[in-house]
């Protein structure tokens, strides 16, 4: 599964990308976030506060409690500021 | 239509492209942003940005009758006076026109993934800009 991360959260992981391989416990957003957090320090930092992560299942906006099922594409992302 | 790019864009050229040769639009309404005092950079999320551009110009076709209907959003770094989005509606008469447009500014505002820093620092969302868009609810 291909991960991206996009603005803060990307400055803070330090990479704007990533290929995962993910155990099978991980079934929804909410477990990735959690998955992630468990791997260093940048990712603990990057979603430190939930209330401001968003989500995209291969391309929509996903809540935090959204199945993953067969997603070729996750990205993590603060709240949206263009216009 | 959407475009996302670098580029400026030149607002009497897209009015013309636009109603060129047409007969069916009475009203044209247009919004453009620009970028006040700071030097902004804008980041997006390639294939993401132009699908939900996509989707919400689809809502606002459904929900008012427009003749026609253009988004253009800029990226990379910006300077200030500079021009970062352009929003055209085009209907029969003005009350799809001006409603359509102040819906797309809304819903792009807090749907479509772009994210400005201003310098090293991110700008950060408002409460303000979600809440404009609940009311199109």
């Amino acid at each position: 599964m291909k991960l991206l991360y996009f603005a803060s959260l990307r400055q803070k992981i330090g990479m704007p990308e990533e290929d995962v391989t993910l155990p099978e416990n991980v079934r929804d957003v909410g477990d990735l976030i959690d998955w992630l957090i468990a791997r260093g320090e940048g990712y603990e930092a990057a979603f430190e506060n939930r209330n401001i992560i968003r989500a995209a299942i291969d391309q929509e906006h996903a809540t935090l409690d959204a199945p993953l099922g067969k997603a070729a594409e996750v990205a993590f992302f603060p709240p949206v500021t263009g216009g | 239509m959407i475009r996302v790019q670098t580029a400026d864009f030149n607002i009497n050229d897209e009015i013309a492209a636009l109603t060129k040769d047409r007969r069916d639009i009475g009203a044209v309404v247009t919004f453009s942003g620009l970028v006040r005092d700071v030097t902004l950079t804008l980041e997006h999320y390639p294939g993401m940005t132009e699908r939900e551009l996509g989707k919400i110009e689809a809502e606002a076709r459904e929900r008012w009758d427009l003749q026609s209907c253009l988004i253009i959003h800029r990226v990379g770094t910006l300077e200030p006076g500079d021009n970062i989005v352009l929003v055209v509606t085009a209907s029969a008469h003005r009350k799809d026109a001006f409603e359509a447009a102040e819906f797309l500014m809304d819903y792009l505002k807090t749907r479509a993934p772009f994210w400005k820093r201003e310098g090293e620092t991110w700008v950060e969302a408002k409460a303000s800009d979600d809440n404009a868009a609940e009311r199109w609810k």
